[in-house]
């Protein structure tokens, strides 16, 4: 399909209306990313016209719910190139993926001594899930700094490293720096000495064809509304092998084989991590999202917000006194800014004013505040759907906050 | 003036602005009129914190009323703390207790104050008839 910005723009009723009697520019696609009608539409068929608590009946509505779940689980399969599609577990979101391994991993394999790994960009999501395994192990977290341009220090990888070393958790993309780390070089790395590792994929899922088999991530992380699906859903991939080995998290209905009160066997993989009805409305149209995604073609989508990157960047950077945290080489579509030190409160606020829709504060990533010596930021993050015309919109509106201060 | 004047004083000063940039302009302004809190106060203790901005706030009884102080990092929010200080420091507990800052909605400013808006601007309004309450009991005892 080729690439055609108005026709795509289309598919998103929300982007046509006025905020503050400006055209709305909405910018802030890195917390969220708006639905195109097609999922809508799919979430509002499973209300008003297919309802029926999956994998227990046998009447026709029952049927149909548990089929379209399980398609969409052979959906997500395919889009993150996995090798069984019991290795795709439906959770409510990135963090709950997270702690679902924290939890369950860390009661297995972490002893008290033994280290976990994470990096100094992580989003806190990636961060207190393996904080609180290792206070409950007493075990220790060790952390891989990144540069100022906001690369990670790889060579320091090898230091951290030990036999006490049992899992590394790192983000695919950060979601300040918009950083696209090296993943597959972490993972050859933490595999030579049989270290597994976990991937958020939370802020790469939208932007990057994943394959968690030439990767050899094992477990990968993502959240179904940030690439235009329903909030609520998301995602855990892992191994089999791991996902077999790890304790049930949550205990309840769907991930029982057999319950007596002397004894409870397990269901098999996927339903050993999904107790209790899940968010099935949600996964489906999670699916419908992934076919939209596909049909607009990853490809063509990362190509347009890099031109958005290049184009808003360098845009800023006429402006001067503009400062941009994270000038990786290797990012996504998120800048994180500062122009003449005025707050991000001040400048999310007036921006609004002006019809455009930044994140601004600390993102969920203290540590990334403190490396930069600041105590809060402004974001603008893109997807597809903006056009340059949004960046020039945003660039007008940058000049004339300036001249009010 | 009592805290009711100064609300109606502020709320005439604004009724010229009928352009929301006129009027983040004067916040701005107010927001860079306001002398800095002493640094002895600007401690972690004094501050209240906000995901967006913070508020650093301090208070002593003199003579039976109770003088604010305070500053933010944020120019907006720091001059609505301006605004608050007008109708708040200099006066008696019980003058406190018995009014709301309903000057803010009327300026049309109401958003900065909802409980969602994490700029420390409501927890400020609360501390703020915490120590009166804090202050009142502490009088009506001795």
């Amino acid at each position: 399909m080729s690439f055609n910005l108005q026709e795509i723009r289309k598919d998103f009723p929300i982007l046509d209306q006025s905020v503050n009697g400006r055209p709305w520019v909405y910018f802030d696609n890195a917390a969220t990313a708006q639905r195109p009608r097609v999922v809508i539409e799919k979430m509002d068929e499973f209300s008003l016209l297919t309802n029926a608590n999956i994998h227990r009946g046998t009447h026709a509505h029952a049927i149909r719910t548990t089929e379209a779940y399980e398609a969409s689980r052979d959906r997500v399969k395919e889009f993150l190139h996995a090798e069984n599609r019991e290795e795709i577990i439906f959770t409510s979101g990135t963090t709950a993926s997270i702690n679902l391994v924290a939890r369950s991993f860390s009661e297995k394999f972490l002893a008290e001594g033994d280290e976990i790994i994470v990096t100094e960009m992580e989003h806190h999501a990636n961060i207190v899930p393996w904080q609180m395994a290792c206070a409950r192990q007493k075990a220790h977290l060790r952390v891989i700094p990144f540069s100022d341009a906001g690369d990670l220090q790889l060579e320091l990888l090898e230091g951290l490293l030990s036999s006490r070393t049992k899992l590394i958790a790192v983000a695919h993309v950060s979601n300040t720096l918009g950083t696209i780390n090296p993943v597959k070089e972490i993972i050859a790395k933490a595999h030579e000495q049989g270290i597994p590792v976990l991937i958020d994929g939370a802020q790469s899922v939208p932007h990057l064809a994943v394959d968690v088999q030439d990767l050899d991530c094992d477990f990968y992380v993502f959240s179904g509304h940030k690439i235009y699906g329903p909030t609520g859903i998301g995602v855990l991939y892992g191994k089999k092998v791991w996902l077999e080995a790890m304790p049930p998290f949550l205990g309840g209905g769907e991930m029982i084989d057999r319950v007596t009160f002397e004894k409870t066997t397990y269901n098999e993989l996927p339903h050993k991590f999904e107790a209790g009805t899940p968010h099935y409305v949600g996964a489906i149209a999670l699916g419908t999202a992934i076919d939209y995604l596909n049909r607009i073609g990853l490809e063509a989508a990362a190509k347009q917000e890099h031109e958005l990157l290049v184009y808003a960047t360098q845009r800023m950077k006429e402006l001067g006194n503009v400062r941009i945290f994270g000038e990786s080489a290797n990012k996504t579509g998120v800048i994180c800014f500062e122009i003449d030190e005025i707050h991000p409160f001040d400048l999310g606020t007036l921006l609004d004013q002006l019809g455009i829709a930044v994140r601004t504060g600390r993102l969920c990533a203290d540590p990334v505040m403190d490396h930069f010596g600041v105590s809060a930021m402004t974001r603008a993050s893109f997807s597809f759907y903006n056009s340059r015309e949004e960046v020039d919109q945003f660039i007008s509106a940058l000049k004339r906050i300036r001249s009010m201060f | 003036m009592t805290i009711e004047e100064q609300q109606q004083a502020i709320i005439d000063d604004f009724s010229v602005y009928t352009d929301w940039m006129d009027k983040y302009t004067y916040l701005i302004e107010l927001g860079n009129e306001l002398p800095g809190i002493d640094a002895t106060f600007k401690t972690d203790d004094n501050l209240i914190r906000g995901c967006q901005s913070r508020v650093w706030f301090h208070q002593k009884l003199e003579d039976g009323k109770i003088l604010f102080e305070a500053e933010s990092d944020a120019l907006i929010v720091k001059g609505l703390v301006a605004l608050l200080l007008k109708v708040y420091s200099g006066r008696t507990p019980a003058e406190i207790l018995g009014s709301e800052p309903h000057f803010i909605e009327e300026i049309g400013l109401r958003q900065h104050l909802s409980p969602t808006r994490s700029n420390g601007l409501m927890a400020m309004v609360k501390q703020i008839k915490l120590y009166a309450l804090a202050y009142q009991q502490l009088s009506t005892k001795s």
